[in-house]
């Protein structure tokens, strides 16, 4: 093979036959057609069956326009608050040193474990009508289960660890040493924050947000359980998606699947986009 | 400056970094603190510079007690052991942070900051580098850009934590040199910390020898290289 073609070429240990990088390649193709690109087209071809009408007429209906702003408030307050957790928990985590740290971390990383029906429960064991916090709640006036603040707590818990996870492993490698620089220099805590810690993690907390971001607009099973369904008011794009669904309005149901995928992958997109923008920026923190 | 080190003690949890240590250091010396790796130098640095606080103990800085006074308010240029420059920061914007960190009543003007990070740059030799960000310094360029970054607050005195570590043997050489001439032209009170007893030696006016958290010897380098005080100082030079 190339050997005859390149008599001089040599073969490094670490390459693997020829053979064995076809079966890889093949596997990993073949898993992102059937499992990535498969259905995305499918959401697609189902949303667009009786034309471009009849998708966009069903997206513009009362409970779908009252599904997707709710799901886009629920991600601009879920998305900035779990982005100001997540800094808090990084900063705690990697700048001062404390018995406990590792099961923090791990406390961490709950959301990441628990199934997010569980966290949904919870939810509505601590806020219900039937508990005693969740009754004072309801009399006040102020009803956090099937109403928007459970949707937001619920979408706070599982999103939780996508920005702290991304920001940890980074402000771990950049250390201490730049920060205590600039108190010696006689800048407050506060300016050390915004001057010094901020642009040192800024690529990390964009990555985290933006998928903080995708993962919040899909929420589905911790917000099934605390919203009641109640279309029109506590439904959400993915819970919407559902009931749809299961009323054999697939055309609507695919037109809103096709919607909340094309905000998602907005997102990725921007990720991207900005990383191919700002790769000369990027290897310059990296390095160092 | 004057700096009185009253019978400072330093613990982290149950090991003890610093065993009570008494040490005067008198105005506008270069001092050494040497010592091997765990002997408690660099704690006694950072306590100098208010990056740590002791256990016990007093330091005073003009006679006047330093004990708790705050790190921003020490005015201490230190200068650390891997440098950390900002790195998203150009050398320029580096030497200015610690002028545009002052609080606006006695922030100098952007005109001012300016000549006076250019002056810095000059004085390191190493003018027409502002622009540059610190990744694209040598590893020379940016213990000098360091020391500009320190200078800029018109420190009291000067802390400087393995200054020439990370450098290869040649450029160590003229960077002392470096050293010893900003030292002599500013005044300031210096101290360093090392471990290796040639830059000690060559360097230091005093030379403070550590081992285990305690001090070992005060003195002179000729006084040390003729009479070291105990057999661990007498072992260390003879390294």
């Amino acid at each position: 093979m190339s050997d005859i073609s390149h008599p001089t070429r040599f073969r490094r240990a670490s390459d693997d036959s020829p053979v064995a990088r076809l079966i890889l390649i093949g596997i990993a193709l073949g898993g992102l057609g059937l499992l990535v690109a498969m259905p995305l087209l499918v959401v697609l071809s189902q949303a667009l069956a009786e034309g471009w009408g009849a998708a966009l007429t069903s997206l513009a209906s009362h409970d779908a326009r009252s599904a997707i702003r709710l799901t886009l408030l629920i991600t601009a307050i879920a998305v900035p608050l779990n982005a100001v957790f997540g800094i808090a928990a990084a900063w705690f985590i990697t700048k001062f040193d404390f018995r406990g740290k590792a099961f923090l971390i791990t406390l961490i990383d709950l959301p990441f474990s628990i199934s997010p029906v569980v966290a949904g429960l919870c939810i509505v064991l601590l806020f219900g009508a039937n508990s005693t916090l969740g009754g004072l709640l309801v009399a006040g006036g102020y009803p956090v289960v099937f109403a928007v603040p459970g949707i937001i707590l619920a979408t706070v818990f599982v999103t939780f660890p996508f920005v702290a996870r991304e920001l940890i492993p980074v402000m771990v490698e950049q250390g201490r040493a730049e920060e205590e620089a600039a108190l010696t220099l006689g800048a407050s805590g506060w300016r050390v924050f915004t001057t010094v810690t901020l642009p040192n993690i800024r690529w990390a907390l964009l990555y985290g947000t933006l998928l903080c971001t995708a993962r919040a607009m899909g929420e589905f099973g911790a917000v099934a359980v605390v919203s009641g369904k109640i279309r029109g008011q506590t439904a959400t794009m993915p819970i919407t998606i559902e009931m749809l669904y299961n009323e054999y309005l697939s055309v609507a149901a695919f037109s809103m699947a096709g919607l909340l995928t094309c905000l998602a992958l907005i997102t990725l997109t921007l990720k991207t986009g900005l990383e191919l923008r700002h790769a000369d920026a990027l290897a310059a923190t990296r390095r160092h | 400056m004057h700096i009185q080190i009253d019978q400072i003690a330093k613990s982290f949890g149950a090991t003890s970094a610093l065993h009570p240590v008494s040490l005067s250091i008198p105005q506008g010396a270069l001092v050494a603190l040497l010592g091997p790796s765990g002997s408690g130098k660099t704690t006694l640095l950072r306590i100098l510079g208010g990056l740590e606080f002791p256990t016990s103990g007093r330091v005073m800085f003009d006679g006047q007690d330093a004990t708790n006074m705050s790190v921003q308010d020490r005015r201490a240029g230190f200068v650390f052991q891997s440098y950390a420059l900002f790195r998203h920061m150009t050398v320029f914007d580096n030497i200015a942070y610690g002028l545009r960190a002052r609080p606006r009543a006695t922030r100098p003007a952007a005109a001012e900051i300016a000549r006076q990070v250019t002056r810095l740059l000059d004085l390191i030799q190493l003018p027409d580098t502002g622009s540059r960000f610190p990744t694209q310094l040598s590893g020379g360029q940016r213990q000098r850009v360091a020391l500009a970054r320190a200078l800029a607050i018109q420190p009291r005195m000067l802390l400087l934590d393995e200054p020439f570590g990370a450098l290869d043997a040649k450029v160590r050489k003229e960077l002392r040199q470096g050293l010893r001439d900003i030292h002599d032209e500013t005044g300031l009170t210096s101290i360093f910390v090392t471990h290796d007893q040639d830059e000690a030696m060559e360097l230091a006016d005093m030379v403070v020898v550590m081992s285990m958290g305690r001090i070992e010897q005060v003195g002179t380098p000729a006084q040390i290289r003729q009479t070291p005080a105990t057999a661990f100082v007498k072992d260390f030079i003879a390294a």
